[in-house]
């Protein structure tokens, strides 16, 4: 603290303060830099036509609503688009989960958190970690659209059901 | 920055910084000392309620002063459905009522009261043949907001209070969005309590008002000392009380200048965002509204990335409703109004002050243009 020129009363209310306090460590309260990036500059929006796996996840009558495509080559997501209805933590977290996904085996794709997606956010704040559920689970449900899909495809090619 | 969320909160008028100063510094008296600086504080106190009476046409005896409009509205509420316990156990209120009156009639409720919510129409107003409609025997208190919030639409009070007058129950009206934005005179609308709040008028945060009509019975929520007429115990505050004063004879005296420069501002927010923007609606645009209050809802995005894009450009605004844990639900007035969950969560709320200008306006129309069409081009409502 500094010391102040005059402890007179009627001085101090003359004079302006020399330095604000700092304020105290506490919660995350607003969105960060790379929370505010992802969500005015969103990566790989958009949509697909000849998409390996589809997800359609949530319900824009009681919160957001996530639509998210996948191409997988050699097991690989090699392209991913979404589109979403939603808050800013659910564009800025369905954004890096895309990011987090593409180039990933599509086993290892299914691995990825909501935690993974929030420390590569570097933090949301906590009444908005549960939109980060929505992006990991529309990617999750488009991987096992794909699997479905291509279990299918083997299906027809062989003529008899894959064991 | 352009601020567009009166009616959230207003800066403090300078004129209401230095009629506040005095009493932050050398005349900081309590006023139930008995020396000069108390003295002071008693003059201030007093002088303040015969201003802020005046303003309203009330008597000073029927004014106290509150921490604010949710102070205000417990009072009233508590105040008299215990005070009338004996006579009865029914309320009527409405179902877009700001949470200070609803979720102190829910408590009410649990206390063994009953409680009536009336429905509004598409344009937001309660029908007062509806409040006829719901009168029993056991009804003690009516508490119909003046002017809501969210839309600005003013209820029909001076039909309630005539029917509250004609069936002799007590009529509480909550007027914190109203004060200052539309005149009125508190025998004239027939209520018989009517809630005040500063910080909406360019006064202080922390400070409100709750008029009492004479002979009206109140048990106080606050029990301490003899301030307030007995009704609300606790040593004045009399700098923010000094400062509501002078914000509510301000707001009253430049009221018709003050309402015609904002509905003008909003006229001009409204056409261009109707004239630039598709799939967008007014909300309680066939009501009467309050001047200073647009109700925007955006169809296929969401209301809390349009707010944080506005912030992101420096324009304040808020949504109807917040996408958090807290609160998934969109906003209860909207609903009522039967708006559909999904275009109540693309709901903005502007409200004008009397620093706005034409040129922000027209700043925000562009800004909006930009907005709805980076966040449709992101929506998965939106079709290609």
């Amino acid at each position: 603290m500094m010391k102040s020129k005059s402890d007179n009363w009627k001085d101090l209310y003359k004079n302006s303060p020399e330095e604000e306090p700092p304020l105290p460590e506490g919660p995350i309260l607003f969105y960060n830099e790379i929370v505010i990036d992802h969500f005015t500059n969103p990566r790989n929006v958009g949509e697909m036509t000849d998409a390996d796996g589809y997800a359609l996840v949530g319900d824009p009558s009681c919160g957001d609503q996530m639509k998210l495509w996948i191409k997988v080559s050699d097991g690989i997501i090699s392209d991913i688009r979404f589109k979403s209805f939603g808050c800013p933590g659910a564009i800025a977290t369905s954004s890096m989960t895309t990011l987090l996904a593409i180039g990933k085996t599509t086993e290892t794709a299914k691995r990825i958190t909501d935690d993974d997606v929030v420390l590569a956010l570097e933090g949301i704040p906590e009444n908005k970690r549960h939109c980060s559920l929505m992006g990991v689970n529309a990617l999750l449900a488009a991987i096992e659209d794909y699997e479905k899909r291509s279990d299918k495809e083997s299906i027809d090619r062989r003529g008899h059901i894959k064991s | 920055m352009i601020y567009l969320d009166h009616n959230a909160t207003t800066s403090l008028h300078p004129r209401v910084f230095r009629a506040m100063e005095p009493y932050l510094k050398e005349r900081f008296g309590n006023a139930s000392s008995n020396y000069q600086t108390g003295r002071e504080a008693k003059t201030a106190l007093e002088h303040s309620r015969a201003t802020v009476a005046d303003c309203i046409g009330a008597g000073p005896q029927e004014t106290i002063f509150t921490s604010g409009g949710t102070e205000s509205d417990n009072c009233a509420v508590r105040g008299v459905a215990r005070a009338l316990r004996e006579k009865g156990d029914h309320i009527i209120t409405s179902t877009i009522e700001h949470h200070a009156v609803l979720k102190t009639c829910q408590v009410l409720e649990k206390e063994g009261f009953r409680v009536t919510y009336l429905p509004v129409n598409s344009d937001g107003r309660v029908d007062p043949e509806d409040v006829r409609r719901y009168i029993v025997r056991k009804t003690i208190l009516i508490s119909i907001m003046y002017a809501n919030n969210e839309t600005g639409v003013i209820q029909p009070i001076r039909e309630i209070g005539a029917i509250a007058r004609e069936k002799n129950i007590v009529f509480h009206t909550d007027a914190v969005q109203a004060v200052g934005k539309i005149p009125f005179a508190v025998n004239d609308l027939g209520v018989d309590l009517l809630s005040i709040s500063g910080h909406k008028i360019y006064g202080p945060k922390g400070i409100g008002a709750l008029y009492v009509r004479k002979g009206i019975p109140l048990q106080p929520i606050m029990t301490g000392g003899h301030h307030e007429y007995n009704l609300r115990a606790g040593t004045e505050n009399i700098p923010s009380i000094a400062g509501l004063a002078q914000a509510m004879s301000m707001a009253t005296q430049n009221l018709n200048a003050a309402s015609d420069k904002l509905s003008a501002l909003r006229q001009r927010l409204e056409s261009g965002i109707l004239n630039r923007i598709d799939d967008v609606q007014i909300n309680g645009l066939q009501a009467p509204r309050l001047p200073n209050t647009s109700s925007v809802s955006f169809r296929l995005i969401e209301g809390e990335s349009i707010l944080l894009h506005l912030d992101l450009r420096g324009i304040c605004v808020s949504t109807g409703s917040a996408c958090t844990t807290d609160s998934p639900e969109p906003s209860h007035v909207l609903t009522a109004m039967g708006i559909p969950p999904q275009t109540a969560q693309g709901t903005i709320r502007f409200s004008l002050g009397e620093d706005n200008t034409k040129e922000e306006i027209d700043a925000v129309i562009d800004v909006l243009c930009d907005i709805t069409t980076r966040l449709r081009n992101i929506s998965s409502l939106a079709g290609k």
